[in-house]
């Protein structure tokens, strides 16, 4: 299933590698990522996204710890979060084509950035499934190239997570008998 | 205060307590090695990188403080990295430093330049890229905090010719590393204590797994308490022996794919494993899924990445071992386990006829004869340094490992040519300490040009090649499941006698048993590193042993002793 984490690290060179790097000696492929600044300085903040079991995802969050430069590690699978993603799509279109286009992008509140002779740009924020819904319908029309920037995750409610919490509870599966 | 890079270098080193470092000079490092003439600290010039990882290794692991490499850009650096990784797998706080190109040189294919940052990335705890002066100190000081600190680890700093040149103003940093991700001191929930203190409660057949953990946390002090006060056996991991004494009646000896046959059993039969300061190595566990299958499991480890990572735990306690376990121990109930200890003395017994040491002379010189009789003559009190192989695993059996830091082995890395550089640097380590290599006729070749960084120092170890003509472990394998086919295993070494004497030092020649207990004396006596060539029956096998892959009860044992010898 897909594991979604937020990772908040020291803004620092090589960060971003020794996170991926990390992922790549497991040959955890990395389903979506995104990397930017907080509102507190020196601090980023990734999100990304892994298609594992719990247990692996246990290990991730554990192993992600390890970094020094890691700060915190928030493994939200099960958590309630708002999920966004923006994603560009230039979409082949002619006359005969465009109506039916714009239909489809009005249905799923995408906006037209970018209009051409032949092709347009759809501008679309939304979760991942919305954004594959769209892309199905839009493939018969032809996609000439695509950009998406990857998940980005909040959890709902009035509360942040400590950037650094004091301390971290080992893991134990559910099923353990000593509960 | 004016201070150059280089200057910074040594005066963060001596501030961080160091008096001996093993390194090789180059290009990039020479003006720090300028630098090192006025300065109290003793340069060791080793004959390959390599020596100088795996000596800063054996220094820290024979006195628990960090060891220091140094090594120039390029091709220096990247002869570290087996010593880096070796320190890694067996969690030993090294600070390896190495040169690096000048700032604007960086990334532009220079001469001696590689990314020693990115190439050590998956090999270290931590490392750092330094291009200013002004980064030395603060990099260095943390270097050296994170290697110690919670699960010690290698930790590089690469630093760029710029930053050793350049003078700043500079005034020594002593507050407190600020490291706000970094947290070694990790504790667990107390709810995780009520479910250990239960379950240890209730355990009728339990067996206490021994790491490296209680060596490094200065744990066996508390762990002899524990085992006082609940009788539970306690069985060794390879690096954990020497962490709880050889001699205790209930010290099992060590477990997994060279253990003996007692241990493995009971650890199958077992009800609950304690695994204190392990991390169930597959060499360990033998086949997983059927890896003590009616036990509970406790784990305590200061790594939270090591609860559940191979075998899923019952209770899994995060921090450090020896705070942990007096926290839990007057909360155990006093238990006797008599009839408990009672079988494992049955099983015990039974592998007695099969136990090679109690083989008579037949002329022939077996490796576990020699190995046993050092202990003998040593009086157990030398620190054994191995290489990797059949007499690594024939030292973990035969020499009786009774205090923490006496043995010193690459366990996790399984690095042969570890044994002749870690056994210098141990010497380092504890200069007054009678220091043993014990290795093998493969594995001392492969670091053997380090004789003459000894005989540089004037420094005195004793090393004991176990001389079989073959890399005796893969040949082991061979003959058992490859069907006597030696592709590659049958090795012609010089004359080690020669070897030594080459290099001005001592060498001598065993060849039976009756003179081994000449030769260790002799040893002993002479002034300065002494090479002693035993050789040993050739075709001698490791026993018991689990095959890759079977369960940890499915081992070959060893023929009855008065069908020997073999081959």
């Amino acid at each position: 299933m897909l594991h979604k984490f937020i990772v908040y690290v020291e803004d620092k060179p090589g960060v971003l590698n020794r996170v991926s790097s990390l992922l790549r000696r497991r040959s955890y492929n990395i389903e979506s990522l995104a990397v930017g600044h907080t509102d507190k300085a020196g601090v980023s903040r990734m999100t990304f996204t892994v298609d594992t079991d719990e247990l692996t995802s246990f290990r991730i969050e554990a192993n992600l710890y390890k970094l020094v430069n890691v700060l915190r590690v928030e493994r939200i699978t099960d958590e309630p979060a708002v999920e966004r993603e923006l994603t560009l799509i230039k979409v082949r279109a002619n006359d005969q084509s465009r109506p039916s286009i714009l239909q489809i992008v009005d249905v799923f509140r995408g906006r037209v950035v970018d209009v051409a002779n032949e092709s347009l740009i759809v501008e679309l924020t939304g979760t991942q499934d919305k954004i594959e819904g769209m892309l199905e319908m839009l493939r018969t029309h032809g996609i000439v190239e695509m950009v998406r920037t990857g998940t980005i995750v909040m959890g709902r409610g009035p509360d942040a997570p400590a950037i650094s919490p004091e301390f971290v509870q080992a893991r134990v599966p559910e099923e353990s008998t000593a509960r | 205060m004016k201070r150059s890079g280089a200057q910074i270098i040594w005066e963060t080193l001596q501030r961080e307590g160091v008096d001996v470092l093993f390194g090789y000079i180059g290009a990039a490092t020479l003006p720090a090695y300028d630098a090192l003439l006025d300065y109290p600290i003793r340069h060791v010039m080793v004959r390959h990188e390599q020596g100088a990882a795996h000596m800063a290794d054996g220094y820290a692991r024979a006195s628990g403080k960090v060891g220091v490499a140094m090594a120039t850009s390029g091709p220096g650096a990247t002869n570290l990295v087996t010593g880096i990784a070796t320190a890694m797998l067996d969690s030993s706080p090294i600070v390896c430093i190495t040169g690096q190109v000048l700032e604007h040189l960086l990334g532009t294919d220079a001469f001696q330049e590689v990314d020693m940052t990115g190439i050590t990335l998956p090999i270290t705890k931590h490392n750092y890229l330094v291009t200013s002066a002004s980064d030395l100190g603060p990099a260095l000081r943390e270097a050296f905090y994170i290697a110690r600190s919670g699960r010690p680890g290698p930790v590089l700093v690469d630093v760029s010719k710029s930053a050793i040149t350049e003078t700043i103003d500079w005034e020594p940093d002593t507050s407190p590393v600020n490291l706000p991700g970094y947290r070694p001191d990790l504790r667990a929930m107390p709810e995780e204590f009520r479910h250990a203190v239960d379950l240890i409660n209730e355990a009728e057949r339990p067996v206490i797994l021994a790491g490296q953990g209680v060596i490094f946390s200065g744990a066996s002090q508390t762990l002899l308490d524990f085992v006082k006060r609940t009788n539970i056996p306690v069985a060794m991991t390879l690096l954990g022996l020497g962490g709880f004494p050889a001699s205790h009646p209930l010290n099992l000896g060590m477990m997994g794919m060279h253990g003996e046959a007692w241990v493995n059993e009971a650890i199958q039969d077992a009800d609950l494993l304690l695994a204190f300061g392990m991390r169930f190595d597959d060499r360990v566990t033998g086949k997983l899924n059927t890896y003590a299958p009616k036990a509970r499991k406790i784990h305590i480890d200061i790594d939270p990445a090591e609860i559940n990572k191979i075998v899923k735990v019952d209770v899994g306690i995060v921090g450090d071992l020896r705070e942990t376990l007096a926290f839990l121990l007057p909360q155990i109930e006093p238990r006797k386990h008599e009839e408990w200890n009672k079988h494992i003395r049955n099983l015990r017994g039974d592998s007695a006829v099969r136990d090679i040491r109690y083989l008579p002379d037949d002329g022939h010189l077996y490796a576990a004869h020699v190995i046993n009789d050092l202990w003998h003559y040593t009086e157990g009190q030398a620190v054994i340094v191995t290489d990797v192989g059949q007499h690594q695993m024939w030292t973990a059996q035969y020499y009786r490992h009774e205090h923490p830091r006496h043995l010193i082995t690459s366990g996790g890395l399984g690095t042969m040519g570890f044994g002749l550089p870690a056994a210098i640097g141990a010497k380092f380590a504890r200069p007054n300490a009678e220091v043993w290599l014990i290795a093998g006729d493969g594995g001392f070749q492969m670091t053997a040009a380090e004789l003459a960084t000894a005989a540089q120092e004037g420094i005195k170890v004793n090393v004991a090649i176990i001389n079989n003509g073959y890399l005796g472990m893969v040949r082991q394998w061979q003959e058992f499941f490859y069907d006597h086919r030696y592709s590659a295993t049958p090795m012609r070494s010089p004359d080690f006698v020669k070897v030594a004497e080459a290099h001005g030092l001592t060498g001598l020649r065993c060849e039976t048993r009756s003179e081994v207990e000449t030769v260790v004396q002799q040893a002993r006596k002479t002034e300065g590193t002494v090479v002693i060539d035993f050789r040993v029956e050739k075709e001698d096998a490791v026993y018991p042993m689990v095959p890759a892959g079977a369960a940890l009860n499915e081992m070959i044992r060893r023929p009855l002793a008065v069908e020997l010898p073999i081959g």
